[in-house]
């Protein structure tokens, strides 16, 4: 990894430890005043827990101009980018999308351009709806690797990820207390349960952590929309269309629209913040990946209202096309912050037992 | 000071003269009761707010659990811990009456916007006694600007006040620069928080002599005491020695000016402190650090050069907070000498006559008075007295650090200041600038926040009461 990150985040990190006013804002302070010199793994793993909800940087008398210049926020967010092109696998494809969001576009318009290609090509017969488009089967056998890769990608990251911060054996409970973190967004919370600084300089507000949780968990009813979907499928041999007072439609569209919502609100938020705060150049990755998911949500969305429409095969052709490239990148953009920041959380919780 | 403009529609009730925790509880107060009110800090933005930046913790009387304190902390044993810390010197009506308002202070504090955290990892000690601000005292003056922005208070940053014009009993304007340009203003009521006089090096040298020139400053480089002087030059009542401040011993490698809490070394308990001649001066094992670290600040001052020099061994290094710099390290003590700067012959002389006086170290315990002292020795280290043996062995050098000077304005009861004996109809002090009015040596951590917000809340009452 690059040193000059490590060693700027471990001259920041003894200055906070002689400190420690900021205790109570998240997990990152208790688990540094718990060292007394800093490894890299050590960094990593305080990197990976901090949600730059930049408390710590607007109460700190250190920041700059006194010449101690502590930025605490960006250390950490310079060493967490780095460890996740480090820890990425292949890591030549995180180098080359982490930072990137006109790369990310790029690979969304070659999904695009691949459903186009083959909308043309394969021509379905007898189907209805969406696979009068493309067959049930032909979308399986593709998003099916499309899918299952990411997730060998991410696991081995999250290995390598383990072996660095030094982790143990994963018990039930270390998983519980992670997942309990991310559900409220603990870290977000500020400690007093005001919230955090970000659009606003010392101001606290709900706003990001609320704009998250929409993301998150719309993200996840679109997911739950679809594995419900299958499920009917395949185990009830019920296919699409399904009417709107059926699980995949109501999760799809609850998802699609907090997703929706959510994404819009990350961006408006991340143009009204202080960039220096955040890692170094990693601005238009950030946007191009959180507009990215916002697509992915809005085209779904639109495929639901308009789907009966002439629009319908454009429609589905850029949602599936955004969909896969969204896939594909998942271990290679800030998707995969999500999987780190389980992986810290339940590394912290080993730590406090 | 020849063309002043005076700012159109600046028909203040209220100005306060400072911009840290006793001026922002003064200006949100009387604008509360209706004032309008003007903050002037000399500092900018992002230095705003005085000592109260580097601030953590109000210590609070309260009768059962308040906030993020436990148990009780009575009225006579905050005051008792004063008295002990002060030596006696100390005003008991004033004190009493700060200590008797702590209380209400803090429900207070956080309607106003500050948040409280549990005591720090390393000071559980205080956690009866002092409220900790969640994210320090920085996040305490934000919390306050943003309520005092809503509450109306217009704050002007780099104003520094010049003058404050005294006519017999009342003052009758103020002039401040901004920008280059002189403006005077007529306000009604005038309240002075700008702190004590540290950071003007030429005014400690007075007091100290040239020794002054050795201290370290852990606060603010604004507070120069330019309004204290201006008004005292007046005949407006002073109280407080020169010579007396907060004053502890800190990193000897901190910066000159805002060094603030990560300078301070707790590991002079567990080690020996030389001069530069080698030379022990003071039995280290005292007491226990939170009750002796505001000491140390005069001790270091009475040595050559104004430095101490603190030696430990391997054993010792992980018994304390950790340091931001980190410690010298050598293997032999000469060595170690060496690298300090001192006389390797002497320290290895002063190591080895400490060594041979300590006796049965099996009861030794870092965080109790544990009686493990030398015997034969002088001074004498009444505890955690353990020979200087294991290498590595790692050394700090130590300087005076100081926080605030204690001579100041002196208050009654109501904050207000006075002229030969008869109080100023519109002048009030509240904070450093007036806490020689209760401190007469010594400190007790945590008051300094008490007298201001206390003090604060007072004087801004009185001056809305005033102007209306």
């Amino acid at each position: 990894m690059q040193t000059d990150f490590l060693n700027e985040a471990r001259r920041q990190a003894e200055i906070c430890n002689a400190c420690r006013y900021c205790e109570g804002y998240c997990s990152v302070f208790p688990a540094l005043h718990a060292e007394r010199a800093f490894s890299d793994g050590n960094l990593t793993q305080l990197a990976n827990l901090c949600h730059n909800c930049r408390g710590c940087y607007y109460a700190c008398q250190y920041t700059a101009p006194h010449e101690f210049n502590l930025n605490l926020p960006q250390a950490l967010a310079n060493v967490r980018q780095q460890s996740w092109e480090e820890f990425a696998y292949p890591q030549s494809a995180a180098k080359a999308f982490q930072k990137n969001g006109a790369l990310i576009a790029l690979m969304a318009t070659v999904g695009f351009a691949f459903f186009f290609w083959l909308a043309k090509q394969v021509a379905t017969i007898g189907g209805e709806g969406f696979y009068a488009i493309l067959s049930h089967n032909m979308m399986i056998a593709i998003f099916m690797p499309a899918f299952v890769f990411p997730l060998v990608s991410i696991g081995i990251s999250l290995r390598r990820y383990w072996r660095s911060v030094d982790g143990g054996p994963v018990k039930f409970v270390h998983l519980k207390k992670a997942f309990i973190a991310a559900a409220g967004m603990k870290n977000l919370r500020g400690g007093h349960g005001d919230g955090c600084n970000f659009e606003d300089t010392d101001r606290f507000s709900q706003g990001r952590r609320y704009a998250h949780q929409a993301v998150m968990y719309g993200f996840l009813l679109c997911f739950a929309a679809t594995s419900s979907a299958t499920v009917l499928h395949y185990v009830f041999d019920m296919p699409a269309p399904y009417p709107f007072w059926s699980l995949p439609k109501l999760l799809g569209v609850i998802g699609g629209v907090l997703l929706s919502l959510g994404s819009v609100e990350m961006v408006r938020l991340k143009l009204k913040s202080d960039k220096t705060l955040a890692a170094d150049k990693a601005f238009s990755g950030e946007v191009g990946f959180v507009g990215l998911l916002g697509f992915v949500a809005i085209s779904g969305l639109l495929l639901y209202f308009l789907g009966s429409t002439t629009a319908m095969p454009v429609l589905l052709v850029l949602h599936l096309g955004a969909v896969l490239a969204f896939f594909v990148l998942t271990p290679f953009t800030k998707m995969v912050h999500g999987f780190y920041r389980l992986a810290a959380l339940a590394r912290d919780a080993q730590r406090t037992k | 000071m020849n063309k002043h403009s005076t700012t159109p529609g600046s028909n203040w009730d209220v100005v306060v003269v400072g911009g840290g925790n006793a001026a922002l509880c003064a200006a949100m107060t009387a604008a509360e009761e209706g004032a309008r009110v003007l903050i002037l800090e000399t500092a900018p933005k992002a230095y705003r707010g005085g000592n109260s930046r580097h601030t953590r913790n109000f210590r609070c009387m309260h009768h059962g659990p308040l906030g993020p304190l436990v148990d009780s902390y009575t009225e006579d044993e905050y005051f008792s811990d004063l008295m002990k810390v002060t030596g006696g010197k100390t005003h008991e009506g004033l004190a009493r009456l700060a200590i008797r308002s702590s209380e209400e202070c803090l429900p207070w504090m956080e309607e106003h916007g500050v948040r409280f955290q549990p005591s720090l990892s390393g000071t559980l000690s205080l956690a009866r006694t002092n409220a900790f601000f969640l994210g320090g005292g920085k996040s305490l003056v934000n919390a306050y600007y943003r309520t005092a922005e809503k509450l109306g208070v217009t704050v002007k940053y780099e104003a520094a006040v010049t003058h404050i014009e005294l006519d017999d009993d009342r003052v009758s304007y103020l002039d401040y620069t901004l920008a280059d340009k002189t403006h005077r203003v007529f306000p009604k009521s005038v309240v002075v928080a700008s702190g004590g006089f540290q950071a003007d090096t030429e005014w400690l040298a007075r007091a100290w002599g040239p020794a002054a020139k050795n201290f370290l400053i852990r606060g603010t480089p604004y507070n120069r005491g330019v309004v204290l002087a201006d008004l005292l030059d007046q005949g407006v009542e002073q109280v407080g020695d020169p010579t007396q401040c907060h004053a502890v011993a800190i990193d000897g490698r901190a910066p000159k000016f805002d060094g603030g809490i990560v300078t301070r070394l707790d590991c002079v308990p567990f080690s020996i402190v030389v001069n530069k001649n080698a030379e022990r001066f003071y039995d280290e094992g005292e007491d226990v650090w939170p009750k002796r670290y505001a000491i140390w600040g005069r001790l270091v001052a009475a040595q050559p050069d104004q430095v101490g020099y603190v030696i430990i061994d391997a054993k010792s290094l992980n018994l304390f907070m950790p340091s931001v710099f980190p410690p010298i390290k050598a293997d032999s003590i000469e060595e170690l000498a060496e690298k300090m700067g001192l006389p390797p012959v002497a320290l290895k002389s002063t190591v080895e006559e400490f060594n041979r006086s300590c006796g049965d170290t099996s009861n030794f315990h870092p965080t109790e008075l544990d009686g493990v002292r030398t015997t034969g020795l002088n001074p004498a280290k009444t505890n955690w007295a353990r020979p200087i043996t294991e290498a590595p062995f790692y050394g700090y050098s130590l300087r005076t650090g100081v926080t605030f000077t204690y001579l100041g304005l002196k208050v009654d009861e109501n904050a207000q200041c006075s002229v030969g004996n008869r109080p100023i109809a519109n002048l009030w002090a509240a904070g450093e600038t007036m806490a020689g009015s209760i401190l007469g040596q010594g400190y007790l951590a945590g008051f300094g926040m008490t007298i201001g917000t206390v003090f604060g809340r007072i004087a801004g009452k009185e001056a809305a009461a005033y102007a209306n």
